[in-house]
């Protein structure tokens, strides 16, 4: 037994006068000290890397029996599901995959907002951690398109209009994008390339560069306190903890737990009533008939019923372009969160009621908006929506107002 | 000036120009690669013109041809349809078709050659959804003093029977009317003006 440790320890040593592997381990594992206080929010940073590793490792063996033509795609992904051996759940672990992605994405996103993790010194973690999220959003809409459904096509045909709507080059942006007059094989076809092959390289990227940022800075932790201005003789944060042994073995059951949830869905409800694979997706797409009730994925949802809301030109400008520009800035606005914030502490927790009634009102039309999302739209449910994109977007206009005339608690010294 | 000493101001010059350069031959390359997007030669030849036969289509009814891979519908309106075309120009956002894409002859209330016979692109203007057909007059979509028209399920733009749009809807502009002629009384031939109109 000795012996075996000794080779293997051997073998490290060998690598490591070769290549920096201890350094790097201690750097971002074995000696990154991180607040001792992270809660039950900061599980969903470890579960998007699981999640993501599922989509890696089941999107390559789905690409071995799927084929990316207007012809057999449909008929592939039937293939995958009904003919191939365990298909069905490689496939169904990628589906269900996608919208579990989306649900730790918000939540980590949600957190971050929370406790203020966007503030300085963390404003490049937060405009990466948002970059990564538009290529999420990008990665998903690529990657619906590809089982060539009715929602699919209608879906990409619905997006890929939107760049229309831009003054001038917007058409000929459209049909650059769609490399054809309507949304066809070409356009699969370079979806596929998009989705398997342009986008992982991009996120992964963006995944590295998030983590380096992080570790470089630290992480925040619920007080939204700083642990580096009190250490130990030895220069060790006396709040902080080393990130292996004490958070990998937190985060372990919290990757199990996740896993049972997923599976509970893989295998009881790989559809989700409708909601994480469209019904009007088992119809093979037909260029000629839009279904009768279009919607996005749930994860869309709020900012198309966005979208939906304007339907008043003003300022010269149509409704159709209005549309856009605000779901654009919908999703963009998240980018200034660093420099629209002028609140003195971090954290919720120190914030007055002025942040947590803004902050809730937030939460609550962006939820709204969602439901709606899915819903044909009648003249009762657009008002709503209307109302709801207007608190959305009040969030973030008055936030350098608010924020600053919130009346704040003391944060204490050490975490809590 | 010793042997040793660097010359900052040359080195920085040097620097500029080579980035410079070295920008403008990466823009260049870049040309082939965003240029294989456009819509290819085979992608372009696709978009022939399509004959369609009229003579078997009833009164109200509404048939579809596929050209360039977009729908275009053919529907055979009724006298009482038509009549009320003439009805619907305060609701309407562009009575008269004048920010909206049609041949010169679609100018009008009834938006076709032949008032009987409407051929239109079965497109939305908003986001490109193809809306469906509620010819029925008080539809439940349409609302109860429609007299029949087209309602688009993503966004709720609505149009009447010759497809202009409704005011206060997110689709900016009429539906498009494609280039067609008459062959001869039961035919048309979708996709090419006949000589002498203008587009």
């Amino acid at each position: 037994m000795s012996k075996v440790v000794k080779n293997l320890t051997d073998l490290r040593d060998w690598v490591d006068a070769r290549f920096p592997l201890m350094q790097l381990w201690n750097e971002h594992v074995g000696q990154y000290y991180a607040p001792k206080n992270f809660n039950f929010w900061y599980y969903f940073g470890v579960l998007s890397l699981v999640v993501l590793v599922i989509q890696i490792v089941t999107g390559i063996w789905l690409v071995m029996n799927y084929k990316p033509d207007a012809e057999f795609a449909f008929a592939s992904v039937e293939y995958i599901m009904r003919d191939v051996d365990w298909g069905w759940l490689i496939r169904y672990m990628h589906s269900t995959g996608a919208s579990f992605f989306f649900i730790v994405i918000y939540l980590h996103m949600f957190r971050g907002i929370m406790y203020g993790s966007y503030r300085k010194p963390r404003e490049l973690i937060w405009v990466l951690g948002m970059c990564l999220y538009l290529a999420l959003m990008a990665e998903a809409f690529f990657g619906y398109l590809l089982p060539w459904g009715q929602m699919s096509y209608w879906g990409a045909q619905v997006i890929i209009s939107l760049f229309g709507a831009i003054p001038l080059v917007g058409e000929t942006l459209s049909l650059w994008i769609r490399g054809d007059y309507v949304v066809s094989d070409i356009t699969l076809n370079r979806f596929f390339a998009f989705h398997v092959i342009a986008l992982p390289f991009a996120i992964a990227g963006l995944v590295l560069l998030h983590i380096l940022a992080l570790h470089h800075v630290g992480s925040n932790n619920p007080d939204g306190i700083d642990i580096k201005a009190n250490k130990d003789p030895a220069g060790k944060p006396l709040d902080g903890i080393p990130f292996h042994p004490y958070y990998t073995i937190k985060d372990a059951p919290a990757i199990v737990g996740l896993l049972i949830l997923m599976s509970v869905v893989i295998f009881f409800a790989p559809e989700m009533g409708g909601y994480f694979l469209e019904h009007n997706n088992f119809v093979p797409a037909d260029p000629l008939k839009t279904p009768e009730h279009i919607a996005p994925v749930w994860y869309f949802t709020p900012f198309y019923s966005i979208l939906r809301a304007n339907t008043i030109n003003f300022f010269m400008v149509p409704a159709k372009l209005w549309g856009v520009i605000f779901m654009g800035l919908g999703t963009m606005a998240f980018f200034l969160l660093p420099w629209l914030d002028r609140g003195k502490v971090r954290s919720i927790r120190y914030r007055g009621w002025i942040y947590k009634t803004a902050l809730s009102i937030f939460v609550v039309s962006f939820l709204i908006l969602g439901y709606l999302g899915l819903l044909p739209p009648t003249p009762g449910r657009t008002a709503v929506a209307q109302v709801c994109t207007i608190l959305y977007f009040l969030f973030f206009l008055l936030m350098p107002f608010y924020t600053k005339w919130d009346k704040t608690k003391p944060v204490p010294e050490r975490v809590t | 000036m010793t042997v040793d000493s660097t010359d900052i101001e040359r080195r920085q010059f040097l620097t500029g120009t080579a980035a410079v350069l070295g920008g403008l031959g990466a823009g260049v390359a870049a040309i082939p690669f965003v240029s294989t997007f456009q819509p290819s030669e085979r992608a372009k030849a696709i978009g022939a013109p399509v004959e369609a036969n009229i003579d078997q289509i009833e009164p109200g009814q509404r048939v579809t041809y596929k050209w360039r891979g977009k729908p275009v519908w053919i529907i055979r309106r009724t006298e009482e349809q038509l009549a009320a075309l003439e009805q619907m120009r305060d609701i309407l956002a562009d009575p008269d078709s004048v920010s909206s894409v049609q041949p010169e002859f679609a100018e009008n209330n009834w938006r076709s050659l032949n008032q009987e016979y409407l051929v239109l692109v079965g497109i939305c203007t908003h986001l490109g959804c193809s809306p469906s057909f509620r010819p029925l007059v008080g539809d439940v979509v349409m609302g109860a003093d429609s007299v029949g028209g087209f309602y688009c399920p993503c966004h709720g733009s609505k149009f009447d029977l010759s497809g202009r749009v409704y005011a206060g809807v997110p689709a900016p502009t009429n539906m498009d009317v494609p280039p067609y002629k008459f062959l001869n009384e039961s035919r048309i031939l979708i996709g090419e003006l006949a000589e002498g109109e203008g587009a």
